[in-house]
């Protein structure tokens, strides 16, 4: 199929694309953006996760038929100008990235729980990564990066 | 991981899906959510020829009253039940059953109309809707027909929807007098199927209970619906010892297995354990309602 979308702000031209190949796949394999993560593929991990029409959608349970005319954000997309966007540093500063395979996916859901809620309890916090798995850290710099980015908002 | 080959449509109006649908019905899988069926399509326990995405289509989401019904479309995601206002003052089983599905990623997707098509006993809208005495309504190449939950849940990935139908509506009646409900779920972890899920719904006069219902989450190989507890709720005045004798009657309908989530006696007993609970939050709900009005 020759697939027509919207990637991190630019209209983007797929060629050769299969309907029931995943948007992960036409990301990563297709338009030469790794950062966000193959892992499970069964939607039960969170490193695919990308913004779909801004919603956070795991991009392993989306076809790229389906992708087709929509506005899809990854990792790369959060960083402007080469710079890291300031929930990365976040993530850097807290020591919340060991193997950095769940980083992307982690990043992409702080976006967007910080978008909707900028000052979130712990709770809140769990709740919303909780689709996000990761097996290094045991979550705790996690949360403390997490955290830090929400100070850093109510500083805004 | 990629699904075996199939042929793709996403038709922009119900007609032309069921057109397409009924071309090939038994090789053909309609695509709501895809939360459950893309993973089975990537691992091959599903390989159709054919799949029908029905997520173009406009007007399947919907939600509104209407008629002494909710009407929730078929494209309502998890998600935005959970958000919604009006499920949150009315329905409260299905406002506290659709947080507690899956992970938020997924709840992002997943589609009430998906998930109660995809008739697996550990989802969680099978046992909210059995409690609700909901009803599933389905167009196909005849018209469309009315199927009462219980009807529609028949076996372990088994409804009674036909292969040339599509599941356009659940029908949930509106709650009268005073209410309360609530879903209880035992999960080892989020994201992972419940080891047991219930559902509870009450609806009182005075203090006498005017309906009850109730639907178990994993303990069978459907949602189970325990009408005999739910027959001697009806009718009688709120107390423990009859919430104790419907949590005993609710384990009893139960038929769960042992497996990697506990053993059957501990599910029976988390029954037991949660339709009591259950019961006294419904009860205190709607206590708290009747107190406003």
């Amino acid at each position: 199929m020759h697939l027509q979308l919207t990637v991190n702000g630019n209209p983007r031209e797929v060629d050769g694309a299969w309907e029931g190949e995943s948007l992960l796949y036409v990301l990563r394999e297709r338009l030469g953006l790794p950062g966000s993560k193959n892992a499970c593929e069964q939607g039960e991990c969170g490193s695919c996760s990308v913004y779909l029409d801004g919603v956070l959608v795991c991009s392993c349970l989306v076809l790229a038929a389906q992708a087709a005319g929509r506005d899809v954000v990854t990792v790369e997309g959060l960083a402007e100008n080469g710079e890291l966007h300031p929930i990365q540093k976040d993530f850097v500063e807290a020591g919340a990235v060991q193997c950095g395979f769940c980083t992307p996916g982690l990043i992409v859901a702080t976006h967007e729980l910080l978008a909707r809620n900028p000052r979130p309890t712990d709770p809140e916090i769990r709740e919303a990564l909780a689709g996000n798995l990761c097996r290094c850290t045991g979550y705790e710099k996690i949360l403390d990066a997490v955290r830090a980015a929400a100070v850093r908002n109510s500083r805004a | 991981m990629f699904p075996s080959r199939f042929d793709y449509s996403a038709p922009d109006s119900l007609d032309e899906a069921l057109a397409t649908l009924g071309q090939r019905a038994d090789e053909t899988k309609v695509l709501a959510g895809g939360q459950s069926l893309i993973p089975l399509l990537k691992l091959r326990f599903a390989a159709p020829a054919t799949l029908v995405d029905i997520n173009r289509i406009p007007g399947l989401d919907v939600l509104e009253e209407s008629n002494g019904h909710l009407r929730i479309g078929t494209l309502a995601r998890h998600n935005q039940l959970a958000a919604d206002s009006l499920v949150g003052r009315r329905y409260p089983t299905i406002a506290s059953a659709a947080p507690q599905i899956a992970d938020p990623l997924v709840r992002n997707l997943g589609t009430i109309g998906g998930s109660l098509a995809h008739g697996d006993p550990a989802g969680d809208w099978g046992s909210v809707m059995l409690a609700l005495n909901a009803e599933v309504v389905v167009r196909g190449p005849t018209g469309e027909r009315r199927i009462p939950i219980d009807d529609f849940l028949v076996d372990i990935f088994t409804t009674s929807l036909n292969e040339d139908e599509i599941v356009t509506e659940v029908l949930v009646p509106q709650p009268e007098g005073s209410f309360g409900g609530a879903y209880l779920k035992l999960e080892r972890k989020v994201g992972d199927f419940a080891t047991v899920g219930v559902a509870v719904h009450l609806e009182l006069d005075g203090d006498t209970i005017a309906r009850a219902g109730l639907g178990l989450t994993a303990v069978g190989s459907r949602n189970i619906k325990p009408t005999n507890a739910e027959n001697a709720l009806g009718g009688n005045k709120c107390s423990d010892e009859l919430f104790a004798e419907a949590a005993r009657l609710a384990a009893e309908a139960a038929d769960p297995v042992s497996d990697v989530r506990g053993p059957a006696t501990y599910k029976r007993a988390v029954v037991e354990a949660y339709v009591k609970r259950g019961l006294a939050e419904a009860r205190d709900q709607a206590r708290a309602r009747a107190g406003r009005t």
